[in-house]
């Protein structure tokens, strides 16, 4: 060996993971939550572990700095931070490491902050368990780093008086404080809409930069893994599957995993849309929907004018003060086609949603339905409105009644209307589960035996039991992995055409309307900013705050090499 | 190797060491378990819910079937000779004051005392149940208005308020279990009753409630279908480990002789007569009192055990 001392120094990777096995004690016996994990972390690099839930990703950082849940344990293998193994380290050990060499940016910044303590305060904690400096002028100046314009006076806030975004910026304050050279960066993004995720991940990149800290940033999202990280890492059922150069990965992603996480990651199908356009290629090929001209012909079959609705907000004794939820909305729903209404958390769109549905009485305006009003429908018209329309929610683990096995929740709509005999009931569920490509043999499961997928698309078969014409989908598809959510949104199109369903898809995922939807509303605030088919918004916006949702898509900014695309 | 190049690598895991499982199949050789279902295989194998169980039943058959235990009789043939007498033969655990058989009159006394705790529990959970639901449910006024009211009984002290009533004119000639149970029925159904509305409330505004609203089920039958069967099992819990509560209360009152009547036998009136001869013959009074901690016991570890069962979180691991 004839390399110089210098050199290696250089070149000793900062976090080195050899061999990482986790597992946990439960009452079911040990669990194997990682195995033969590996990865290594040079300094000032970023490093990105990608996976679904459950697959690891979370455990093994969690590992690194020593925070295993109380029933976990490193079963084997090493980690090397800066060439000490701490696989094994004394608590004490680690909380000399913690904060001063190893810091953290957890998930959720709604509750990692303590709301009885000031922000000042707890970002001075962090500063004194280090032994570094901690005056006000300190504390103000670590905030004013992470991007929090008005450190000082905001530094005697407490976090209810902070936005998500504001918060995420706090956290981020607290684990750069010190100085770490390594930042462990949980999903820091996740519980954040997406223009703001852009300008956090924007701003913890240049932050990290600057301070040279090498990131360890774990997410669910491929493309925003790639747009951020040198290197990523992918691990499925707690293994390593595939590791290497970001673009490497993307471009020539080895292992059958990869490949299908490559496939149908929304953010990077989008991408691959748009450079498939550039290259002239027919958008019908890529696309669900038919040509325009065919889509423009269609008549509505639902056609919401001047919608508002005004919330009464109680401030104080008897007083309360209006909040305009929705403000004048006005768009068509096209026969067989999908229309998307996009928006941040607080546009409105779920309102709108609730709205059509008839589960919420508007302020004023009108929605017809097949040229009649619904809003003035009496009781026994609207239970056969009900019918015709129906709802595909978010939370796949909450919109299925946990006492009622799967054969008596999808039955249910057809007993309330008063459909068929108990035997037809029956042949229609085994009908309806077939759709839904699920076996018979979950009639009688109970909704938590069955995965995320599975219970979406047991929604989505009770959705269809009454042969809807209009489908509702509230983010049906927000709350599921990559891989399962591309299984959704093909079998919802697949559904489309052949029963020629219409659907109203509410999502604040732009990647996934450029996959699925023929028209896309924005709303902005409660108002409707901007209308058009998906090619018109996504190709030409005409607003600035489209603009900026379409550009905070993550990925967005990667450069793909066509034969990828 | 050097050593830049082994950690850019493009590293793949071989193949054949992880397979791509399906990303969506269902497990088909296992049966299928409802959540009542899980509770009851996790219920089955503990040890705290076996040893109350099994305790729970002892004492429903002693109340049922009293004559099975003992061929003394509890109140009759009771020789003031045998006054303080201790253990004979056939009466293993002696004579009280009155010279009756402890061990018949320890065993006959279940019956009441069960009884009431069994009957407060049941008219407790229907009329605190039935409010609490409507409260949470419908929200509003009718959630104000029987909120305060619960309140009000809530402050009031079981004693006080009990002497009062068992005082009524009413009520103080013919005290009888039905009217112990109605008193404690006063003052007891609050608790399940905020309980009840807790659990409602928290459960009213699931997305499952709102599927099945959006599919025509009516207000009224989203209740009934989906909403109270979701929220029984913090009521389920609750109702078991106040049923140990209730006997004692009842115990409690007839002890103060506002209770049962002493022509019904129940432990309170035993431990209430025990106090002539506590110094001379403690024994009277601590076989009844054993007798009413184990009963109570039993039942407020069946409702832990119960509690584990249903909220998984809390499950010791």
């Amino acid at each position: 060996m004839t390399i110089n001392t210098e050199n290696t120094a250089a070149l000793q990777p900062l976090l080195e993971i050899r061999d990482l096995a986790i597992s946990f004690s439960t009452s079911n016996g040990e669990v194997q939550a990682v195995r033969n994990a590996h990865l290594t972390v040079m300094p000032g690099e970023t490093v990105a572990i990608v996976g679904e839930s459950g697959s690891g990703k979370s455990t093994t950082a969690l590992a690194a700095i020593g925070l295993l849940d109380g029933n976990g344990r490193v079963s084997g293998g090493q980690i090397i931070f800066d060439g000490e193994d701490i696989s094994h380290a004394s608590e004490k050990r680690l909380q000399e490491l913690r904060g001063n060499s190893i810091g953290m940016v957890p998930q959720d910044p709604m509750s990692n902050l303590n709301p009885v303590w000031k922000i000042g305060f707890q970002v001075k904690e962090t500063l004194r368990a280090n032994g570094l400096p901690h005056t006000p002028a300190d504390v103000a100046k670590v905030l004013e780093q992470a991007g929090l314009p008005d450190a000082e006076r905001r530094a005697k806030q407490y976090p209810h008086e902070f936005s998500g975004g504001m918060r995420q910026r706090a956290l981020i304050a607290i684990g750069l404080s010190c100085r770490p050279r390594l930042l462990i960066a949980d999903e820091p993004t996740s519980a954040l809409d997406v223009t703001v995720q852009r300008q956090i991940l924007d701003h913890l990149g240049t932050l990290t930069d600057e301070l040279g800290t090498a990131v360890l940033l774990i997410t669910h999202d491929l493309g925003l893994a790639a747009e951020r990280a040198q290197k990523v890492v992918v691990m499925y059922k707690g293994r390593v599957v595939e590791s290497g150069p970001a673009l490497e990965i993307l471009t020539n992603p080895r292992h059958p995993y990869t490949r299908k996480l490559v496939e149908s990651a929304p953010s990077l199908a989008s991408k691959r849309i748009d450079s498939a356009k550039s290259l002239g290629v027919q958008s019908a090929d890529l696309l669900t929907s038919e040509d325009s001209a065919k889509l423009k012909a269609a008549d509505n079959v639902i056609e919401v004018k001047d919608l508002t609705k005004v919330f009464k907000l109680r401030s104080g004794l008897g007083k309360s003060t209006d909040f305009t939820a929705v403000d004048n909305v006005s768009f068509d729903i096209k026969r067989g086609t999908t229309t998307a209404v996009v928006g941040e958390s607080g546009s409105g769109k779920s309102t709108v949603a609730r709205m059509v549905l008839n589960l919420e009485t508007p302020t004023s305006g009108s929605i017809m339905y097949n040229g009649v009003d619904m809003t003035t429908l009496n009781t026994k018209r609207l239970f056969e409105f009900r019918r015709r329309v129906q709802p595909i929610f978010q939370d796949p683990y909450g919109s299925l009644d946990p006492m009622y096995n799967i054969f008596r929740t999808i039955e249910e709509p057809l007993r309330v209307h008063k459909i068929g005999t108990a035997k037809s009931r029956e042949a229609k569920v085994r009908e309806l589960l077939d759709q839904v490509a699920l076996p018979s043999s979950v009639m009688r499961r109970f909704p938590n035996e069955l995965s995320g997928g599975q219970r979406q698309r047991v929604a989505i078969a009770r959705a269809l039991a009454l042969d809807p014409e209009v489908v509702i989908c509230d983010e049906a598809v927000s709350a599921l992995d990559v891989l399962v959510q591309a299984q959704i949104l093909n079998l919802l199109a697949d559904l489309q055409s052949e029963l020629g369903l219409s659907y109203l898809f509410i999502t604040h995922d732009l990647a996934v309307v450029r996959q699925i939807a023929d028209f896309v509303c924005v709303m902005e605030k409660g108002k409707l900013v901007e209308t058009g088919t998906t090619d018109e918004v996504f190709d030409a916006p005409q607003q600035d705050y489209t603009r900026a949702l379409l550009a905070a898509i993550p990925g967005s900014r990667l450069e793909l090499p066509p034969e990828v695309a | 190797m050097n050593k830049d190049t082994a950690n850019t690598e493009h590293y793949v895991a071989p193949l054949e060491e992880t397979p791509l499982a399906e990303t969506d199949s269902v497990k088909e050789e296992t049966k299928a378990l409802s959540l009542w279902g899980e509770a009851w295989r996790n219920l089955r194998t503990q040890p705290l819910f076996i040893i109350s169980a099994l305790l729970i039943l002892l004492i429903l058959t002693v109340a049922a079937f009293p004559g099975l235990f003992t061929s003394a009789s509890p109140d009759e043939g009771c020789l003031l000779a045998n006054s303080d007498g201790g253990p004979a033969p056939g009466h293993p655990l002696g004579y009280t004051f009155q010279g009756c058989d402890v061990y018949a009159r320890v065993i006959y006394g279940t019956r009441a005392s069960v009884l009431v705790g069994l009957l407060t529990t049941i008219a407790v959970v229907i009329i605190g149940g039935i409010l609490g639901a409507l409260a949470g449910y419908y929200g509003g006024w009718l959630d104000a208005i029987l909120a305060r009211l619960g309140d009000i009984f809530f402050a009031l002290p079981l004693i006080l308020g009990a002497i009062i009533i068992m005082q009524l004119p009413a009520f103080r000639e013919n005290r009888t279990t039905v009217t112990v149970v109605f008193t404690l029925l006063i003052f007891g159904w609050p608790q399940v009753a905020r309980i009840t509305r807790g659990a409602v409330i928290s459960v009213r505004n699931a997305d499952f409630v709102v599927a099945s609203r959006s599919l025509g089920v009516s207000k009224f039958s989203a209740l009934m279908k989906h909403v109270i069967p979701n929220s029984l099992a913090p009521v389920i819990v609750i109702a078991t480990i106040s049923l140990g509560t209730f006997i004692v209360a009842e115990a409690t009152l007839s002890f103060l002789g506002i209770g049962l009547p002493p022509s019904i036998m129940s432990w309170g009136n035993d431990i209430s007569a025990a106090q002539t001869s506590l110094r001379s013959n403690p024994s009277t009074l601590l076989w009844p009192a054993a007798a009413l901690s184990i009963t109570v016991l039993s039942f407020i570890m069946l409702g832990d055990a119960v509690r584990d069962a249903l909220d998984p979180k809390a499950r010791k691991r």
